[in-house]
């Protein structure tokens, strides 16, 4: 396939293997952090960790949206579809999340609330012209790259003049949780875990460009490279990253160059302001309250905010006890530090979001990578 | 006037309560749209059971209900499905297939016309894989308590003498065969699937492979597993076998064939072909010294042109399916949670 294969070349991934390596410096070790989810599901789909050498380690980040969201936030979605009886639409990644009480969107579907999958946010749209007589939610998760399309909708029900449509917002900010992961004691000095640098989202920074990371960079002496989310990207901007580390260099650099520009999408990124704000602080799961974080809609838009139009209750929410979700998003502990991982939770049965989809740290390690986890089990048997 | 001309003048409207009633609506629909389609000499007994002679030898039974959306779709329908699937389960135990049976389950308002394709589609599929439907059972539900038609079809077999094929069979060693390119089926579902709809020019593969398999027992009786990979796609067949013969397995990516659309069809919806629903393909899992003289048995039938060495069975207590990617990686190949679903970043 024209275009794809192109960054899936063996030959090619073995002459960067070998590039990294002999670059890699043996007197040290490199942990990066994979921001995104879909870098996961990369490196663990194409096998990318067998052509790294033993001292390159990634630390898998928190770029997963379906992840990050906090079980609260869930609780209110599941809370807008059984007691306000809307028909919530929501991304399919999301069904299966469970929260508080293992209570999932697909569960509470399944005793009666009207709850369906849709592939974008025109389909939403579109069921709320359908069904005039029924009040219809976006549960509107992801980065910056889902949230252009949740602004196109709101316009768009805006122009129509549609009055059933509405947007729970969930929509999160790449920046801000790069600088709280580094700012958090995990990772200073001294602390339990160590980041070298960072594999840049890719298709966040289509849309906000490679000019926001820089600050961070700068302030935490911590490269970052935006990295395409095919397996020699991935590779690619491994070598990039050693370079700069063996250098002393800490700059964003662009491995994505194809897709990314310094500046991103200026129209994408203008009607995102005209449609939203940035939230004084929004909650993640596993980082916690996060500062400028996240979006809200704006006061002009109030008549399709969701959380505006229905009385969402306070509730008690909780985190599944045990799970390590949390501190696998913060890079801090492996999916298989958790007592879960592979004994209650699977995918079949997932007890965290980072074991429901597929760009999640667990999903990754259970789907693709278990095999691993076998052979390290046999090395550590006595002979 | 003829039964013909009847059929004709009814196929104008949509079933109806009276449909299932069993009054004479119901025996009318039976005569002029089902039996008229699907004749035999046993089905055409009219009784309300079909009677048969049995050959001799071990019997084989498989029952499968359709409940697909959309109905119609590039290269098949429920129809020729719900013949092919079946006769497929049945052919999956070495067996060569007899007889078919239908239950139709349809929902009040659906159209006549569409029904009448359906079934003619179905006598199509059976008439070309030489098993009659012999008996059959209609019921109506309301409008809303269905969507359209559900078909459920059961089939019965006989199997060769000597042949013993079956998932657990599987043992280290053993070469996997896979008869032909996967993803096919899924991929032209989804192109028609509402508020999914692209353009691509993939048909179903959905086929009856009982002509395939009498080719390869007959070259080799001792194959040990058949299984055709429908839902969940090669991984799930894959993992099914190695958790019932307790062994693991080891493919090599680049030896899978997949069409170049429907590659980009994956790609695409974020979808991975191993994962997707075949209806015409068969993996086999034969001793590895037999796996030449079966490939190249296989390539002469018109559904095995593509058959490929994909893999061999592994000693692995863990029961996992491992790869070599076409990256020069490794990864396991699991088996899937719930429905396969487009990735949103």
């Amino acid at each position: 396939m024209k275009y794809v294969d192109e960054f899936r070349d063996r030959a090619l991934a073995e002459k960067l293997a070998r590039q990294i390596a002999q670059e890699a410096r043996l007197e040290r070790d490199y942990h990066f952090m994979e921001f995104c989810g879909g870098h996961t599901h990369a490196i663990f789909r194409y096998g990318v960790q067998d052509l790294m050498p033993e001292n390159v380690e990634f630390v898998h980040g928190p770029g997963c949206p379906v992840c990050v969201l906090p079980v609260r936030r869930l609780d209110d979605a599941v809370e807008l579809a059984e007691r306000h009886g809307v028909i919530l639409t929501t991304y399919g990644d999301m069904m299966r999340v469970p929260g508080t009480k293992q209570r999932s969107l697909i569960r509470a579907k399944a005793d009666g609330a009207d709850i369906r999958m849709v592939y974008s946010t025109l389909d939403a749209l579109k069921i709320a012209r359908d069904n005039p007589d029924r009040q219809v939610v976006f549960f509107a998760i992801g980065f910056e790259t889902t949230t252009p399309p949740t602004a196109v909708a709101i316009k768009q029900a805006q122009a129509e003049g549609l009055t059933n449509f509405s947007v729970f917002c969930n929509h999160v900010l790449t920046p801000a949780a790069i600088g709280h992961i580094l700012d958090s004691p995990d990772f200073a000095a001294g602390g339990p875990a160590r980041i070298d640098g960072f594999l840049g989202p890719s298709h966040v920074s289509a849309v906000i460009g490679s000019k926001p990371y820089e600050a961070a960079a700068e302030k935490y002496q911590k490269p970052v490279v935006i990295a395409g989310f095919e397996p020699l990207d991935v590779m690619q901007s491994v070598l990039m990253l050693i370079r700069q580390v063996n250098e002393g260099r800490a700059e964003v650099e662009n491995e994505y160059t194809r897709v990314v520009t310094r500046e991103g999408n200026g129209k994408a990124q203008a009607l995102v302001d005209e449609v939203f704000e940035v939230r004084k602080t929004f909650e993640w799961r596993g980082l916690g309250e996060v500062a400028d974080s996240a979006l809200s809609i704006r006061d002009g838009y109030a008549a399709f905010d969701a959380e505006k139009h229905f009385a969402i209750s306070e509730k008690q929410s909780r985190e599944t006890k045990s799970c390590e979700c949390p501190a696998i998003l913060r890079g801090v502990k492996k999916p298989t530090d958790c007592k879960l991982f592979g004994t209650v939770c699977t995918p079949d049965n997932p007890m965290g979001s980072c074991m429901v989809s597929s760009e999640g740290a667990c999903a990754a390690y259970w789907t693709y990578g278990r095999f691993r986890t076998a052979e390290k089990a046999k090395e550590a048997e006595p002979a | 006037m003829t039964a013909a001309d009847t059929g004709a003048m009814r196929l104008s409207g949509s079933v109806d309560m009276t449909h299932g009633g069993g009054g004479r609506a119901m025996a009318e629909l039976i005569r002029d749209l089902f039996r008229r389609h699907l004749s035999n000499p046993i089905l055409d007994q009219g009784d309300d059971a079909a009677l048969f002679d049995v050959p001799a030898g071990r019997l084989v039974m498989a029952t499968d209900g359709h409940v697909i959306l959309p109905l119609f779709f590039p290269g098949g329908d429920i129809g020729s499905l719900a013949v092919h699937g079946t006769l497929n389960d049945v052919a999956m135990s070495g067996a060569r297939p007899l007889y078919l049976t239908a239950g139709f389950i349809l929902e009040e308002g659906f159209p006549l016309a569409d029904l009448d394709r359906i079934v003619a589609s179905m006598a199509r599929a059976a008439r070309e894989a030489g098993v009659p439907v012999v008996t059959g059972d209609t019921k109506v539900v309301e409008k809303g308590k269905g969507d359209g038609v559900f078909i459920t079809t059961t089939g019965l077999g006989v199997v060769p003498e000597g042949v013993h094929v079956s998932a657990d069979n599987a043992r280290p060693g053993q070469a996997i065969l896979l008869s032909g390119s996967i993803g096919d089926h899924g991929v032209a579902i989804l192109s028609k699937r509402e508020n999914l709809e692209f353009e691509t020019e993939i048909l179903s593969d959905s086929a009856a492979l009982h002509g395939l398999v009498a080719d390869m027992i007959e070259a080799v009786p001792g194959i040990a597993v058949l299984r055709d990979p429908t839902r969940g796609g090669l991984s799930a067949t894959l993992n099914e076998i190695a958790r019932a013969a307790n062994v693991g397995m080891q493919l090599d990516e680049t030896a899978i064939p997949v069409k170049p659309d429907v590659a980009a069809a994956c790609e695409l919806l974020g979808l991975d072909p191993l994962n997707v629903a075949n209806e015409g393909k068969l993996v086999c899992i034969c001793e590895a010294e037999s796996a030449e003289r079966l490939l190249s048995v296989m390539r002469a039938h018109p559904l095995g042109r593509e058959a490929a060495l994909i893999g061999h069975v592994m000693q692995d207590d863990a029961n996992l399916v491992q790869m070599t990617t076409g990256f020069g990686g490794s990864r396991v190949v699991d088996w899937l949670s719930g429905e396969q679903l487009p990735r949103i970043c």
